[in-house]
């Protein structure tokens, strides 16, 4: 009936996920009470859960972002915390078999759930407000892309309380990774959340490449989209080419595991080493999926903030895309150990190098568009800035590790994992942190509290130097990823100004929260009344803050690259009452959340071998599909009066400040 | 009507350069994105090609693709499926002069031409089981049984997708949004040639001793 589903996946005898599930279950029931007992539920599912509004649903993926977060943290500080105790004859207070779902489900977490969803709901929200459009190429499947997403959220995370999580590293490599060595449901967990939020991911690259693409405000041609357009563009590219790799492996190793195929199997013939080459061939394009939106994000900051436009505009777009081609042409420098012979590696090796080239015209590209510049030194700026001397660190250690002799030394070290968390922290997050704080006006209408801005950036820039160069030095002394335990005592000092590291980047991560509250609880002396608390240069300062639910009255008309900077020294920008006409505005759909929920519960009876519901959770995520397709009233019109209205409040409001 | 012109260059001044010309019509849009999502399913398949080209080889002392495969059994397969390309571009016109009859008339012939090589595909599959060739005999065969069952999953999928657009002809008749919908069954359905193209090539014609 249940399948391999018992009372013993429930972990009662071990008290530290216990502990963290009671905590979870009280959280999300009293959250759950609170919107309950305050009325909330109407408003929420009519404004949020079945709002197709790119804007609500590039809000919902950065909340998703944010509070997974948190859960990746968990993970991270629990690592830190065992290793500043568990050398020499110490055990520490992980036993291994936790401590190998830590690390697994904290990678997987980063950079599928806090990583990936963050960047997407940035492109979300400001896409369509830079190319001047009114909302991505299929808002509805917007909705779908995001709910999916959730639901791989929700199989990761019950697999803390029911049942486990993988302990295979976040990739799960074969012959590890098959049945016959991990028989438990972790992997199952791990293949099944990524399946279906993959998926999400899938749809999402494809709506926002139509969207870039064929979409697009008259007059705004290539030459003259934002950089963070391109970089989107780029990124959403790589989702398309990329993110269908991950899934046929998965599919692969999915058949080894239930029905006894041998793709990756030690036996029948199968090849271990062809999963890590196609895991790589999409991992390598997943790291620039993720780094590219973050470097657009800076090329905005930096641009607005120095009060010029951005130096080399044609060579920042050919390095974008030169670094979405070249980033297929470098998957095999994450196995140089494979053994592929001398000319191979060579080839990669250089290859990898390459990539450097660029990164580097970018870097050059913001510094001289700050050189001589009137820089304002807000708290994005201070993540740019910080950003740009933290990543070309991370950059060059990246290039060390391309020499395949280096590489042998220091494969699968420390020294690997402070490089990749300093190009993740330090380009990723910091780059993240940096639209959030620049976009965030333009979400909610009102600025974010800038001090404790800067102070978060701080903490997390001194905290990243704490906690990862002490692992390159360990690294280079021997230290090796996924260990639990050590046993030289000489390595532990390192290993506790780690810990220290990961406590202040800790209170960074408060910080931000107090800086919400903040922010929120003083939200009328920040308010952001002009649409352009920056003075930006771009399209979506050009529209009021928060947006209407239609974006633009009229589609803007582009003239130049930088559009709304020649618009505002343009005189009467204001439009014309009398050329408004009604518009069209998707409806609301649940669409998204109920084929969620039924993928969730075809997820979950998957990883249970409980087939019967399985089968009828996918009947049922077909049926409202079905019900949805034969929708005919897919749109609201919106009449001249209401949008008359917006602009005439708007106008007023902008010139009483 | 011609669905294949864009409508903004033919409304358009054409002084104005395609890319400046504003937001592209509906159909554009659901026609590419629709492309958009082809090119990333034709991604899977070469990544179950890739596993077949390093794993054909690996019979684990099993049959190999020269004694399983019959190729007469695969060419009426193939004739199967691209006549019913052949049928679903009749059914493209039929539904370009709004003829809901013809329009039937042509599905039915392209589904059950898809139902006919998906039957000749299930029984291919069911005797090599049989003879103890199935999918966890060997690496070979599993990378055989995936690629070539995705393949027909797909046909599956797309036999069930024009007869849900079937149904909706007969309910809402040929409005704008039913219209994009054919218009991306019919691109699925010949990519789906393409691919057994590819399959046809490589698995059956390039079959290894």
């Amino acid at each position: 009936m249940f399948g391999k589903l018992t009372w013993a996946a429930i972990p009662l005898n071990e008290p530290i996920p216990l502990a963290t599930v009671c905590v979870l279950v009280v959280g999300i029931v009293a959250v759950l009470a609170l919107v309950t007992w305050k009325g909330w539920w109407p408003y929420l599912w009519r404004e949020w859960i079945t709002s197709t509004d790119h804007k609500r649903i590039g809000v919902m993926y950065v909340i998703l972002a944010l509070v997974m977060l948190l859960r990746g943290f968990a993970d991270a500080i629990m690592m830190r915390s065992q290793l500043a105790l568990a050398a020499g004859h110490a055990a520490g207070y992980l036993p291994p078999e936790h401590y190998d779902q830590i690390f697994s489900a904290h990678g997987t977490i980063m950079i599928f759930f806090v990583g990936m969803t963050f960047v997407i709901g940035l492109m979300n929200f400001v896409l369509p407000l830079q190319l001047g459009v009114r909302d991505v190429a299929f808002p509805v499947l917007n909705s779908v892309s995001f709910w999916l997403t959730a639901a791989g959220v929700l199989l990761v995370n019950v697999s803390l309380g029911v049942g486990e999580f993988a302990k295979t590293g976040w990739l799960a490599y074969p012959p590890l990774s098959e049945i016959a060595y991990s028989p438990g449901v972790g992997v199952d967990y791990y293949l099944w959340s990524l399946q279906i939020s993959g998926l999400g991911t899938l749809l999402s690259g494809i709506n926002l490449t139509t969207t870039i693409l064929k979409l697009r405000a008259p007059g705004m041609s290539y030459g003259r989209m934002p950089v963070f357009c391109w970089t989107a563009l780029a990124s959403n590219l790589l989702i398309i080419a990329a993110f269908p790799i991950l899934t046929a492996t998965f599919a692969m190793l999915l058949l080894d595991r239930y029905l006894g195929f041998h793709f990756f199997t030690n036996d029948g013939g199968g090849n271990p080493m062809m999963y890590v080459n196609l895991i790589w061939g999409w991992g390598h394009p997943e790291v620039y999926i993720l780094i590219l939106p973050a470097f657009g994000v800076f090329s905005e900051v930096i641009a607005t903030f120095s009060g010029k436009p951005l130096f080399g505009y044609r060579s920042m777009v050919l390095a974008t895309m030169a670094i979405c081609v070249l980033s297929f042409m470098v998957w095999l420098h994450h196995f140089f150990t494979m053994g592929a012979g001398a000319n191979v590696n060579a080839f990669f090796g250089i290859a990898t190098m390459i990539i450097a080239v660029p990164t580097g015209v970018k870097i050059f590209n913001w510094l001289f568009t700050m050189y001589g510049g009137s820089i304002r030194f807000t708290a994005a700026v201070h993540w740019a800035i910080g950003f740009m001397v933290t990543f070309v660190i991370g950059g060059m250690t990246g290039v060390l590790m391309a020499i395949p002799p280096a590489d042998f030394v220091l494969h699968n070290s420390l020294f690997l994992i402070a490089h990749f968390h300093n190009v993740i922290i330090g380009g990723v997050i910091f780059g993240a942190m940096a639209g959030y704080s620049y976009w965030f006006p333009k979400a909610f209408g009102f600025r974010l509290h800038e001090g404790l801005g800067k102070a978060v950036f701080w903490c997390w820039f001194v905290g990243f130097y704490l906690a990862f160069m002490p692992l390159y030095v360990l690294g280079l002394m021997g230290a090796t990823r996924r260990m639990q335990h050590y046993a030289d005592p000489t390595w532990q000092p390192l290993m506790v100004v780690a810990l220290g590291g990961a406590a202040v980047i800790f209170i960074g991560i408060l910080l931000t929260v107090a800086q919400l509250v903040v922010s929120i609880r003083t939200r009328d002396r920040r308010r952001d009344v002009t649409g352009d608390p920056w003075s930006g240069r771009t399209l979506e300062w050009s529209v009021s803050s928060p947006p209407p639910a239609w974006n633009f009255a009229v589609l803007p008309t582009v003239g130049g690259a930088d559009a709304f900077w020649s618009a505002k020294h343009r005189a009467g920008a204001a439009v014309a009452e009398e050329r408004l006409i009604a518009l069209s505005v998707p409806k609301n759909t649940p669409l998204g959340f109920f084929v969620a929920f039924f993928m969730v519960i075809v997820g979950f009876s998957l990883i249970w071998h409980i087939w019967w519901s399985a089968i009828l959770g996918l009947l049922g995520a077909i049926a409202v599909c079905l019900r949805h397709a034969w929708r005919t009233d897919l749109e609201d019109s919106v009449s001249v009066a209401t949008i008359a209205e917006h602009e005439r409040a708007h106008r007023l409001r902008a010139a009483q400040a | 009507m011609n669905t294949f012109v864009d409508v903004a260059s033919e409304e358009m001044p054409s002084g104005i350069p395609l890319s400046e010309r504003g937001p592209a019509p509906r159909r554009v849009v659901a026609g590419f994105g629709f492309w958009l999502f082809l090119l990333s399913d034709i991604i899977i398949f070469s990544a179950l090609f890739a596993a077949y080209a390093v794993l054909s080889g690996e019979t684990n002392g099993g049959p190999s693709g020269i004694e399983l495969f019959d190729k007469r059994h695969v060419l009426f397969e193939t004739a199967c499926l691209l006549a019913s390309s052949f049928t679903c571009g009749m059914m493209m016109l039929a539904m370009e002069r709004r003829s809901a009859p013809m329009t039937y008339f042509w599905s039915l012939l392209t589904a059950a031409l898809g139902v006919r090589f998906l039957w000749l595909e299930i029984t291919e599959f069911a005797d090599m089981v049989h003879r103890g060739a199935g999918p966890a005999r060997s690496a070979f065969l599993s990378s055989f049984f995936t690629l070539v069952g995705t393949h027909g999953a797909h046909v599956t999928i797309g036999i069930a997708w024009l007869m849900i657009m079937m149904l909706q002809v007969a309910t809402i008749g040929f409005r704008p949004m039913v219209i994009r919908r054919l218009l991306c069954f019919s691109l699925f359905w010949h990519a789906l040639d393409i691919v057994w193209i590819g399959v046809f090539t490589v698995v059956y014609l390039g079959a290894r001793p």
